[in-house]
């Protein structure tokens, strides 16, 4: 294969516009949680599992939790495609990146749902 | 009257065909009070030791050839005012920084035009030219000033660190600066492939915003606001 520098994958618009938006549910959800941690919500266990436990908490943690792991992939894929070159090892580091944030989703969702 | 000062240099040496490697050479030089930038020095300087390898061409901020890391920071030499530099500490000079060096403070500039010239910079227009010339109203011009005016300097693009790390894939503010510069023009035809050939995670998408281009650029334009215009354009296309 010769090698020239080929550039022009035509994606990576919708990956910078999801970045932002998952952002701001982050920013959002964790607004909500200082503000329920004001109000002492935290002061036993019993009363933070009632919050979290709660229709909407596990709506919003569940969506916090997917923006996390997205807005992750998308930001430690950039840290991969800025530092490292050799095209093996940067599919390698993706793949591994993505396996690792679907697992977590999947873990943190089961922690979510057996309140 | 006639004052003098000397000024103290740190200069980047390199001969490829001499050196094993680079140093920095000290060097004084006198200057007077009709020396007022920093390329009136270096002028100066080379009358001292002509073998330092700089480039220069029109002295007053226009032609963009003698872009220099002045004391860290990118700069041209001709807008660098001399009484800035502080009596007691040296002036640092190195090239531009991420850039093959031909010699000295003479950077290969290959790398950053071939960039510039991947967004295609002239007018795309296919309709038959009129008599005169192709009009555009005064609004419609206004959105081009604080884009046609980049001197191609270099100063931004070898200041921003994703361009260090992906040179020959990621465009650079002078050439994203560039071609909005064309896709903001009214005039122009081929908004949607010039678009289309940025819509790339290395092209447009390695710009994470650091500003660096911003702070450095000598005619004070802002790449960065013009990176954030192409993707607000093309967010409306998407959606």
């Amino acid at each position: 294969m010769v090698n020239r520098k080929i550039v022009g994958a035509h994606y990576g618009l919708k990956d910078w516009l999801a970045q932002r938006i998952t952002g701001v549910v982050m920013a959002a959800f964790t607004l909500v949680v200082v503000v329920a941690l004001l109000q002492g919500v935290g002061a036993s266990y019993e009363s933070w599992r009632a919050f979290m436990a709660s229709g909407l908490m596990r709506f919003v943690s569940f969506l916090f939790i997917v923006s996390l792991c997205w807005h992750a992939w998308v930001g430690v894929r950039d840290i991969w495609m800025d530092y490292v070159q050799p095209a093996g090892i940067k599919l390698a580091l993706h793949v591994l990146t993505l396996l690792a944030l679907i697992g977590y989703a999947g873990w943190a969702a089961q922690i979510i749902w057996r309140l | 009257m006639m004052t003098t000062r000397t000024l103290q240099f740190k200069i980047y040496r390199y001969d490829p065909d001499k050196d094993q490697k680079p140093y920095m050479q000290d060097v004084a030089v006198e200057v007077d009070s009709t020396d007022r930038k920093l390329l009136d020095a270096l002028v100066k300087l080379k009358a001292v030791d002509d073998s330092i390898a700089f480039r220069r061409s029109c002295r007053e901020g226009v032609c963009g050839s003698d872009a220099l890391n002045i004391n860290g920071r990118n700069g041209l030499a001709c807008l660098t005012d001399l009484a800035s530099f502080p009596d007691d500490k040296p002036i640092v000079l190195r090239p531009l920084p991420g850039l093959p060096i031909v010699r000295d403070l003479i950077v290969d500039m290959t790398q950053f035009f071939k960039q510039y010239h991947s967004i295609k910079p002239y007018l795309v227009n296919n309709d038959p030219p009129p008599e005169r010339e192709r009009l555009q109203s005064p609004e419609d011009r206004e959105e081009l000033n604080g884009l046609y005016e980049c001197i191609l300097c270099a100063c931004c693009s070898t200041s921003c660190p994703s361009f260090w790390w992906n040179p020959d894939k990621f465009v650079g503010p002078a050439g994203l600066l560039a071609a909005y510069r064309f896709i903001a023009d009214t005039r122009d035809q081929a908004t949607n492939e010039r678009l289309d050939n940025l819509e790339d995670p290395y092209r447009l998408f390695r710009c994470h915003t650091i500003m660096n281009c911003v702070d450095v650029c000598p005619k004070g334009l802002n790449p960065t606001k013009a990176i954030g215009k192409i993707k607000d354009m093309m967010v409306k296309r998407a959606i």
